[in-house]
């Protein structure tokens, strides 16, 4: 890494508003006060790293990490990407963790009550760190769409839950995939909370037939975006000030 | 036309969820044999420079009901004041002390709780001392982009009253919103943090 700057300032109007009550939750959660604007300082501008020291073999393979008597049910896919930042480099050694459901739209969680069956040959976890490039890959199993109490018949659409650690705490993510082709992420009450359309197909994998393996598993492409870091010459400036 | 900044946009946040500890703490949901540990758990081993402490508190929402259903995640300095970072350029931080951890607020009783140590200070932009703080990162269903914060100590009156980003609070009464009370618990010293999200002691949130 050489530019040391401090990161560019998030587009509060890409990303969803806290406030979105269409999203019912949102409406007791949402911070009412302004945020208090700060230009990255140290504790900002540093971060946590991960250690390959810290993944098993099968962390970025879920149809295996937690299979106990066969493959899970389902739709064998392969989920790739890049993570990127915001000025098109790539970030190496970024953590990626994901979760979803499984192929019937239910998640292994205590407080899940979906009717759904549990499939128990499946976690929904998973993990994998970047490599040089910035490159990542899991398996898994297509996640199905399932039913959440917010409106009276509101679903969401096949998705998988991804949480990112670039380079920085300021750069610190949680988002969303969803796929290519799936009419519901038109009609999802979390997906909507984002304003724009081109942001939200930013989240969309597309299905990548060239890359899918023959008589294996479809592939997907996710790319992932971080924020970019300013150029250190403008930092200097800024000394003594 | 002009030339193009040929910049990318930022992927949009969208909300964790309430099974984020499926993937954030698969252990604490019973979804064992993936991996060891759940990771984040363990900031302090016997190695570790400074004082023990305890940091806990709960996150409310706008009825006063706490969430028992979020990740909460610090980040701070060691004793002296470094980040255990690759970004950190100006010394080496204490090699047994991770300076980050992650803990989802109980199920129950939405009490979130870390055993860490207290950090010692590190400078501002322009080199004027930041108070002792502990970055918090918390995420929930019901929150659509993780919210920033600071603890600030409770006991570091002095070191407060210089700190330059809570001098930037304007309305004065909210800088009272980060400052964790001290007590004992255990022998150890206890910080309570609790967050507001909304309401008169709204916590204040920070655009990093
Ligand atoms: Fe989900």
């Amino acid at each position: 890494m050489s530019d040391q700057g401090s990161f560019y300032q998030r587009d509060r109007n890409w990303h969803p508003p806290a406030f979105a009550p269409q999203y019912k939750t949102t409406i007791l959660r949402s911070p009412q006060y302004p945020l208090l604007s700060l230009d990255n300082t140290l504790s900002e501008m540093t971060g946590p790293v991960f250690g390959h020291d810290k993944l098993g073999p099968l962390d970025n393979d879920l149809i295996r990490n937690f299979a106990k008597t066969g493959d899970p049910i389902g739709q064998r896919i392969v989920v790739y990407g890049r993570v990127l930042d915001e000025n098109a480099r790539p970030v190496p050694g970024a953590l990626l963790e994901f979760w979803q459901a499984n192929a019937g739209g239910r998640y292994r969680h205590k407080k899940e009550t979906y009717l759904a069956a549990i499939d128990p040959n499946f976690g929904g976890c998973g993990r994998t760190i970047t490599d040089e490039e910035g490159r990542y890959w899991f398996r898994t199993i297509k996640p199905g769409a399932y039913p959440w109490p917010n409106g009276v018949n509101d679903w969401r659409p096949a998705h998988i839950h991804f949480s990112v650690f670039g380079q920085a705490f300021a750069q610190r993510l949680i988002t969303q995939m969803y796929f290519e082709g799936d009419p519901m992420i038109w009609q999802c009450p979390i997906v909507s909370t984002i304003p724009d359309k081109v942001a939200v197909e930013q989240l969309i994998a597309a299905l990548d037939r060239d890359n899918t393996l023959p008589m294996d598993a479809l592939a997907y492409k996710f790319d992932i975006v971080l924020r970019g870091r300013r150029s250190t010459m403008f930092e200097n400036r800024m000394e003594g000030n | 036309m002009v030339q193009k900044l040929e910049r990318l946009k930022e992927s949009p946040s969208q909300t964790a969820g309430p099974y984020v500890h499926i993937g954030a703490t698969p252990n604490w949901v019973e979804i064992t044999g993936v991996w060891n540990e759940d990771l984040g758990l363990i900031l302090v081993g016997p190695e570790t420079k400074g004082e023990r402490i305890i940091v806990k508190g709960r996150i409310f929402d706008g009825s006063g009901t706490p969430l028992k259903d979020a990740l909460v995640e610090i980040w701070q300095a060691d004793a002296e004041g470094l980040y255990n970072s690759p970004q950190e350029k100006r010394g080496q931080a204490d090699p047994h002390f991770t300076g980050w951890g992650r803990q989802p607020t109980d199920g129950v009783t939405g009490e979130f709780k870390f055993e860490t140590i207290k950090p010692g200070r590190v400078p501002y932009k322009d080199g004027r001392l930041m108070a002792p703080h502990i970055t918090f990162w918390i995420v929930a269903r019901g929150i659509n982009i993780g919210l920033h914060t600071r603890m600030y100590f409770g006991d570091e009156a002095a070191a407060n009253a210089e700190c330059p980003v809570l001098a930037r609070i304007e309305h004065k009464v909210r800088v009272a919103t980060l400052v964790a009370s001290r007590s004992e618990e255990n022998g150890l010293p206890t910080y309570t943090f609790d967050i507001h999200l909304q309401g008169e002691k709204e916590t204040v949130f920070f655009d990093i």
